[in-house]
């Protein structure tokens, strides 16, 4: 009883205090009123890799994208609930039948060399990256961009094209300088892609040392007032990723995005100076799966073995003990955060029973030696050879002989993808944006064996490709939802792919950083409104 | 044989090396399967054919292998190593740039390591049974033996991290003001864990080495002999002993100096120091063939040349080396 009363009163202090704590809150809040973004200072952050290009109008990628997104602006910006939001376009328009978007372009923008932004920066914007971009389907559709007036640009498409309002924001549309690189037809090996940046967004290029660091300063007649709070920005590139987490913890370095291994994520959320989060990466969706060679003539081109193998593999250990409950589960081909994401489908929980009973009916019954048959497995870097290890582990379990074909370096392994030389193979895709970016591509029978990240699967499915195709061009968004909603559940009942996890990236910030970029672009977008707090 | 003889049969025998390194690297570049628009297109994020196709044109990867190689071979021997798929600017200039950090890096582990292995390998030699002579041998195998990635991990996390006495990554931190001295000790700050790192290897060939040869060279007849005129101890081991003992360090001194680049990849990656280590285990993730070869042809012209200058040194130390007979 005396133990009861002691917790009885235990309860009422701690509400006791949690309301006072509240009522002082309250009180301060009232005095301070929400905090005010703070002019000035250096940030120190930092790039896992050097960046080819600072240009990502001729270079994708997340490493060109941090700094990229800060020396170029785009269109659009996006939000945290993948609302479109006015960037260097005030205002935008999509014609009743889909087939022409209007930009409006802000009347101030000027590039950093004073120049105006105009219309036909955007159009020569458009061209470049039709021309350059390795994302192909983002501007297939653009017919032409005509230009009225100065600050009017409109897109016109051959179809309507839902996925160009995500394809205009980010770092996938940039807007450079006609006047700067319309000198050359090869605007990829342009000089100033790397140095002498002539850029359009809330920070300029000071210094570009490759493998070293990018400098950026505040651009002061960026076009939104006020704006960027920051003066300056350095990105180091440290590629080691245990000696990022070190600079991150000792304060060296105030922010990191992308940071995806489990252990280093899991010890720096103990750092009570940092913040560590995985919002942010919706846009970018980068997702893990188990590839498995559809196509083929062996066992893996057998729906019922596809089946067998995702009733042998434990999502749960992945996701506990390899991922170290840093990641969420996948279930398909979109990424969870994505509006388009369906929950409801087919999920494969491990199930030993099934799976050897599916086995037996594709015809495949164990030997003398409780084998079924032998596949080879393959990786392309050494971050997922656990992923695989288990892989192995787990199929022994139902008489599935696995092989692990370890490769020398990433062009050994993709040179293997994109000749479907395969039978299963981990790998690690990025949505990018809207599904037609980075979804579509996996799946579309078009597309198959088209290079590392094609349909290297060579899954064909007619009802599929006729989706997308719609899906592509539907501007309704709920009727796209519903579209998506199907695709979803054909994939997950033919597992072209059995899809395990988002990729575990985090952003870690130190609580001197105000307004961290978690919007769905992440880092990939404008930090014109981070600021350092005193 | 006259020393300008023998210096221009080496140089003759140099260049004929370095067309056959240059020939080989290249071979076995292309014999791996796989190639830079590959990893072009894994930092873009994907690629379709046709942009593959383009990027390997560019870059003249679908041109016949002999074409290729023919047309590399005939550029290097006009001096020009050139153009980084992956780096996006000229070989030379990559190198030529990343060569100075690599330099302070390592020479000043070198001299340090010389001269501390050197002055422990005597003392160790001198007193070859005390504790402190046993300190110094586990000492310098623990050094040798621990792999360098962990030994500078450890530094970080002890000295970084634990007490923020140095910083984690890089060469200099480009957010420090001022004048020559700030940046200056900002430098020497930033290479203190790694110079202590990459010289725990050859501290340990030294020290070794020269307790070694010194511990020969005290029992030989001509330092009794020196005891026997009656000289003091400190003038037989510094004034006779010494400088007989130091050839085979000096010798190893040379040998470890071509290896410029290969103890150096490991620490440079470790403390993301921006030097030729980093450059190179960079380009051989990315498959960046222009700049591995030329960062290979610069190591083995490094070997050579280090090879030359050992050979002078050692003619400097000890005159029989390179005389008549």
């Amino acid at each position: 009883m005396q133990h009861q009363w002691e917790e009885f009163n235990l309860k009422h202090l701690v509400k006791g205090l949690v309301a006072a704590t509240a009522l002082a809150s309250v009180l301060t809040a009232s005095v301070v009123t929400a905090e005010e973004p703070k002019r000035g200072g250096t940030l120190v952050t930092v790039l896992g890799a050097n960046p080819r290009s600072l240009n990502p109008a001729v270079q994708s990628g997340i490493v060109t994208g941090y700094p990229g997104a800060q020396l170029f602006a785009a269109p659009l910006r996006y939000d945290e609930d993948w609302t479109p939001q006015p960037y260097l376009a005030k205002s935008w328009d999509v014609s009743e039948d889909g087939l022409k978007v209007t930009l409006n372009l802000v009347h101030n923008a000027t590039f950093h060399d004073g120049h105006p932004i105009t219309s036909s920066d955007v159009a020569f914007s458009v061209k470049v990256i039709q021309e350059n971009h390795p994302f192909k389907s983002m501007f297939a559709p653009v017919t032409s961009v005509d230009t009225p007036d100065e600050h009017t640009a409109i897109i016109n498409l051959s179809k309507p094209h839902p996925a160009l309002m995500l394809a205009m924001s980010g770092q996938l549309m940039a807007i450079i300088p006609e006047h700067i690189y319309g000198d050359t037809d090869n605007v990829k090996a342009h000089p100033r892609n790397n140095k002498d940046v002539v850029g359009s967004g809330p920070f300029k290029l000071v210094e570009f040392v490759s493998g070293e660091h990018v400098i950026l300063e505040r651009y002061d007649d960026f076009f939104i007032e006020g704006r960027p709070y920051l003066d300056k920005i350095v990105m180091r590139v440290i590629a080691d990723p245990a000696a990022r987490a070190i600079a991150l913890e000792n304060g060296e370095v105030q922010m990191s995005g992308f940071e995806a291994l489990p252990r280093i994520v899991n010890r720096l959320k103990k750092v009570e100076t940092l913040t560590v989060t995985s919002e942010g990466y919706g846009a970018i969706g980068p997702l893990d799966w188990l590839a498995m060679n559809t196509g083929s003539d062996g066992p893996t081109g057998n729906v019922k073995v596809r089946h067998a193998i995702a009733y042998a593999i434990d999502k749960n250990f992945i996701l506990k003990a390899l991922m170290q409950g840093t990641a969420v589960e996948a279930k398909t081909g979109i990424h969870p955060d994505s509006p388009f994401y369906e929950a409801d489908v087919e999920n494969y929980a491990l199930d030993l029973d099934k799976s050897n009973a599916l086995l037996d009916e594709a015809g495949y019954p164990k030997n003398g030696d409780g084998v079924r048959f032998d596949l080879t497995i393959d990786f392309g870097w050494p971050g997922v050879k656990p992923q695989v290890e288990y892989v192995k582990a787990a199929l022994k379990k139902v008489g599935i002989n696995v092989t692990v074909r370890a490769s020398a370096d990433f062009p050994t392994w993709a040179k293997r993808m994109g000749a479907m030389d395969f039978d299963l193979s981990w790998d690690t895709v990025f949505n990018w944006g809207d599904p037609v970016i980075g979804v579509h591509r996996t799946y579309l029978s078009s597309n198959i064996g088209k290079g590392v990240w094609s349909n290297t699967q060579g899954y064909a499915n007619a009802r599929v490709d006729e989706i997308l195709g719609m899906a592509g061009t539907e501007t309704d968004p709920e009727k796209r939802k519903a579209l998506y909603s199907e695709f979803q559940k054909i994939i997950t009942q033919e597992l072209p792919v059995y899809w395990t996890n988002a990729l575990p990236y985090h952003t870690v910030y130190s609580d001197k950083i105000g307004n961290p970029p978690l919007g769905v672009w992440g880092t990939s977008s404008p930090i014109d409104m981070v600021y350092l707090k005193d | 044989m006259s020393f300008l003889k023998s210096f221009l049969i080496r140089a003759i025998y140099a260049i004929i090396l370095l067309i056959a390194v240059l020939v080989l690297n290249f071979s076995l570049m292309h014999m791996a399967p796989g190639d830079v628009a590959d990893t072009i297109s894994q930092s873009m994020g994907g690629a379709d054919a046709e942009l593959l196709a383009q990027i390997r044109s560019d870059y003249g990867l679908d041109q016949p292998f002999l074409v290729q190689l023919g047309n590399y071979i005939g550029k290097v021997l006009q001096f020009d190593l050139g153009y980084s798929f992956f780096y996006n600017q000229s070989v030379t200039s990559l190198i030529l740039q990343k060569l100075p950090a690599t330099l302070l890096l390592v020479v000043t582990a070198q001299i340090l390591a010389l001269l501390i292995g050197v002055i422990l390998g005597v003392y160790s030699a001198r007193h070859p049974n005390g504790i402190s002579s046993h300190f110094v041998t586990f000492l310098a195998l623990f050094g040798y033996s621990a792999p360098v990635f962990w030994t500078g991990i450890l530094l970080l996390i002890g000295f970084s991290l634990n007490v923020h006495w140095f910083p984690v990554a890089g060469m200099r931190d480009v957010t420090v003001e001022g004048g020559f001295w700030p940046h200056f000790v900002d430098i020497v700050r930033h290479m203190v864990l790694p110079v202590i790192t990459l010289g725990s290897i050859f501290l340990a060939l030294y020290s070794r080495l020269s307790r070694a040869t010194m511990m020969e060279v005290l029992g030989s007849d001509y330092v009794r002999t020196a005891k026997a005129k009656g000289l003091s101890e400190r003038e037989v081991v510094y004034k006779h002993a010494l400088k007989n003992s130091l050839s085979p360090v000096i010798t190893l001194a040379g040998l470890q100096f071509s290896a410029v680049i290969s103890g150096a990849v490991l620490v440079e990656s470790v403390f993301s120091w921006p030097g030729l280590g980093t450059l190179a285990f960079q380009s051989i993730i990315a498959r960046d063939t222009p700049t591995i070869l030329g960062i290979l042809f610069f190591s083995a012209l490094v070997v050579i040349v280090g090879n030359l200058l050992t050979d002078l040194a050692l003619r400097f130390v000890d005159p029989r080396v390179g005389g008549k007979g």
